[in-house]
């Protein structure tokens, strides 16, 4: 079925299964532990559900010091680890092979302090992300990078993947809202990186753990930046006969030293299937539709969008739309946000996440129409169009033959067009096993020899996450090395 | 002394090449305007300011490249006619070291540099999203790019920024702007003591009314907090409203509020900040960093045994100590700061001291062995020679 290699479990470990799984349960007692194979097929796959492998064990340490007695008992067996959330990568991020052990943190999800005066909180890497926004939201502060999986998705993963979400723009994404992590590596030694103070006097270790997927060490803790909750938030809706017209007035409004703190695209295709999905009332006759969200209180609202409609007025709109209650602002938001259940209501989907340079849109979009010609798949459009993030939502059907293989096939040149243009094969999503092999398309040999050297200084044995991220060909002497992997 | 300053990228590739297989150290170099870290010597010096130039500037994306050297001058004229700027406020260090070769902008991101402004936006590395760099194995390296969503590879970004030209030689660096703010305003809270101002300070930066800088100045009018807000006028005016309100709440007695709106006494006051002047070109500047609630136990106990100058900047997340000292004490005062700050979570890095003194005490505050250990591990992959400013971030054999 699948077209992305994944590589040969090794049959010495598979063969020392119950060896294994009896040391996992003497470092995180039996309770934590499981083997029965009709329990481990529940992590036999994220959210990239196209591939699946159940683990050789699934461990769920309560703590971080059973996080790291399990660390170092893989360590010593020199059996493969791969670190889950909550299990809602789109990339694969936290996709198992048949000998590997997976450390799951969701039973470490405690708020362990919250400091308002000193605008932190530190809490277990388990907790969801939206979980951590309620626990301060009582005293008015939010955490702001929200992806849209926020309901479920773990910090462990938001952090290993570097999350953005919506709001970006204004608040930045994981790494600009994480002060300090405690990891633990795969030997055992457990590190904290950072702290409360988000500085550190020496080099800035926590940029580089902050989206490593996994492949460093294990965050068990992690502190993070929370905010004061503005005093209110307004979105307008603008649509427009081509997208051409809509890119020149994002950029208008942005030279206009507005900063709004959303502003998402769609195309007229996502426009249409969100609009049947979720009857948000959106023009179903324009070609592209931004909407543009400001935040403040009602005054400085109005005097945003007042500067926001002015520069509009000059693209002629065909729609310009401001909320004028909380009521219509969820609506806006309600097409938005049901775009990926709108799509999967359509046909299966695949949802790619490139990103380019914002003066590129229309290009990139007109490159993409024809493409989906060529490929005769569907494809819909919606965009961070403030920084630049394109997630395409490739339509296809799983039941076809061949379909899937035409999909990823359609997704890889999207990606490839997507660094043509300046851009990155992955904005939010991570690399996981989903773009690992188009690596190449972005670095040279010695642009990913830099990264994967920095793996070796946290993780010299490459068991944790090591079929992630780096092409297989290009990781393959280090994990070889390492576990004597089938070659 | 060699000095050498390749005009190209490939050129200070093959230097590069030839000191690694040499083993022969160099010394980094921008503009040499930030002398921050361990003293190097060492016999070559590459400088970076013959790679000179904005690449790339798309003022609606609010992206700019630029190449290392490029004086950050430049960049800052360029953003300027566009109305936008670098978010992070780099600072000016010239008035602190005498300093008079020209800042660039390589340098401002190989620093760290971080004006007030953190407390809001980040520092360099929030805005930093792409560099090209020659690793001490004279590697052509890029990493991130020009969109500022990039979530491909191994951030090493972040890792490079403020990495002080110990794991590769900046050549070209990409940044997400912002627009440059329409209008600020400064509410100042006059009379009030170092704890007096955490809680002022700290009052604002809980509030919903976006704070873009939060400083106090012992020596400003018996004690001055200084709130910064910035944006559109009705937004401006409406939140310093808000916040004198606020702060007045807190302090109904002692206080006096007072509301700063002519936009050059804005500039100079925020300018004197950023560039820690009061610390003026002589003595021992430290830089302490600790949770604002913690700053004003900080200082308390540090004054019963030393005199110094400070400021607080973020809120209290920052305070910067001056003191004229010589010999002994000034070891002593060092010392004191760092056991001070480390009991509380913090720490503290050196800025500017007599030139013996880095002959017995680290300019940055030694981390817990393991984290030494890993940085060091790092060094060592980017720069297996270990020819890049040694010793310049941890001497050798600084890992226990």
């Amino acid at each position: 079925m699948s077209m992305i290699e994944m590589p040969v479990p090794d049959a010495g470990i598979l063969a020392r299964r119950s060896e294994i799984v009896a040391a996992l349960e003497v470092a995180a007692g039996a309770e934590n532990v499981i083997w029965d194979a009709a329990e481990t097929l529940a992590y036999e796959c994220d959210a990239l559900t196209a591939y699946r492998c159940p683990p050789l064990a699934v461990v769920l340490p309560r703590s971080t010091d059973a996080v790291s007695r399990v660390l170092k008992a893989c360590s010593k067996l020199g059996v493969p680890v791969v670190p889950r959330g909550s299990g809602t990568s789109l990339a694969g991020g936290a996709l198992p092979t048949a000998d590997s052990v997976v450390i799951g943190v969701s039973r470490l999800n405690q708020v362990l302090e919250a400091d308002y005066a000193n605008r932190f909180i530190h809490v277990q890497s388990g907790m969801t992300n939206l979980s951590v926004s309620e626990a301060v939201a009582a005293e008015g502060f939010f955490y702001a990078p929200d992806p849209s999986s926020q309901l479920a998705c773990a910090i462990a993963g938001n952090i290993a993947m570097n999350s953005g979400g919506a709001h970006c723009l204004k608040y930045g994404v994981t790494t600009n809202n994480l002060l300090g992590v405690t990891l633990v590596m795969m030997d055992g030694e457990i590190v904290q990186v950072g702290g409360p103070l988000g500085e550190q006097s020496g080099l800035d270790l926590l940029g580089v753990i902050c989206g490593s997927e996994g492949q460093l060490g294990i965050v068990t803790e992690a502190w993070l930046k929370i905010l004061p909750k503005p005093e209110g938030a307004r979105p307008i809706l603008l649509g427009f006969n081509a997208n051409e017209v809509a890119g020149a007035c994002v950029a208008d409004i942005v030279k206009a030293g507005v900063l709004p703190v959303a502003m998402e695209f769609m195309d007229k295709p996502a426009i249409i299937a969100c609009e049947n999905f979720a009857h948000a009332g959106y023009p179903t006759d324009v070609e592209a539709l931004l909407i543009v969200e400001v935040e403040g209180s009602p005054e400085e609202i109005e005097e945003q969008l007042g500067k926001i409609k002015e520069i509009a007025a000059r693209h002629h709109p065909q729609v310009m739309r401001e909320s004028n209650s909380p009521l219509q602002s969820d609506l806006i938001w309600k097409g938005r946000k049901a775009a990926f259940g709108a799509m999967g209501q359509m046909a299966d989907y695949m949802c790619m996440d490139g990103t380019i340079p914002t003066s590129k849109l229309p290009e990139v979009l007109r490159r993409m129409d024809e493409m989906s010609k060529q490929y005769g798949l569907r494809v819909a459009n919606v965009f961070h169009a403030g920084d630049g993030n394109l997630h395409p939502l490739i339509l296809f059907d799983a039941n076809k033959p061949g379909d899937q293989e035409k999909c990823e096939a359609f997704g890889s040149d999207i990606l490839r067009l997507c660094v043509e243009a300046g851009g990155c094969l992955t904005g939010e999503h991570g690399v996981g096993i989903e773009k690992r092999d188009l690596m190449v398309e972005q670095f040279t040999p010695e642009d990913m020899e830099i990264q994967m050297r920095v793996k070796d200084v946290f993780d010299p044995q490459w068991l944790l996450n090591p079929a992630k991220v780096f092409p297989m060909q290009i990781s393959h002497s280090r994990r070889v090395r390492n576990t004597g992997e089938a070659a | 002394m060699a000095r050498h300053r390749p005009a190209t990228e490939e050129k200070l590739a093959r230097l590069v090449r030839s000191f690694a297989a040499n083993r022969k150290p160099v010394e980094v170099l921008g503009g040499g305007t930030r002398p921050v870290g361990n003293p190097v010597k060492v016999d070559e010096v590459i400088e970076t300011g013959a790679l000179s130039g904005v690449t790339l500037y798309e003022p609606g994306a609010l992206t700019l490249v630029a190449k290392a050297g490029t004086p950050l001058e430049e960049v800052n004229a360029a953003l300027a006619a566009e109305n936008q700027h670098l978010p992070f406020e780099p600072a000016d260090y010239a008035g602190l070291f005498g300093t008079s070769g020209q800042s660039t902008i390589g340098g401002v991101v190989a620093s760290g540099s971080t004006g007030p402004r953190a407390i809001q936006v980040g520092g360099a590395r929030d805005a930093l999203i792409g560099v090209r760099f020659v690793s001490g194995e004279g590697e052509i390296i890029k990493n991130g790019g020009r969109v500022m969503k990039n979530v491909t590879g191994y951030d090493l970004v972040k890792l490079l920024a403020g990495s002080h030209g110990t794991l590769g030689i900046l050549t070209e660096v990409s940044f997400k702007l912002l627009p440059r703010p329409h209008t600020a305003t400064t509410v100042k809270v006059h009379g009030i003591d170092a704890a007096g101002a955490v809680a002022a300070m700290t009052a604002a930066l809980t509030s919903p009314y976006d704070v873009s800088g939060a400083a106090y100045d012992p020596s400003m009018e018996g004690g001055t907090a200084l709130i910064r807000i910035e944006g559109f006028e009705n937004s401006v005016s409406y939140r310093a409203g808000k916040l004198s309100e606020l702060v007045a709440d807190d302090h109904p007695s002692s206080a006096q509020i007072e509301t700063e709106t002519d936009a050059t006494r804005i500039r100079e006051i925020w300018k004197a900040i950023r560039d820690a002047s009061f610390a003026g070109g002589v003595g021992t500047l430290l830089k302490a960093m600790l949770k604002p609630s913690d700053a004003p136990g900080l200082l308390d106990e540090l004054r019963r045994s030393h005199a110094f100058d400070y400021l607080m900047d973020r809120g209290g997340g920052l305070v910067w100590m001056n003191a004229d000292l010589s010999g002994e004490d000034t070891l002593s005062f060092i010392n004191d700061a760092r056991e001070a700050a480390a009991k509380r979570g913090g720490h503290v890095n050196i800025v500017r001291a007599p030139m013996e003194v880095y002959a017995r005490v680290e300019a940055f505050h030694p981390q817990p062995d393991p984290i030494e250990a890993i940085s060091a591990a790092l060094r060592q992959q980017f720069d297996p020679a270990g020819i890049l400013n040694p010793g310049r971030m941890a001497r050798e054999g600084a890992v226990a």
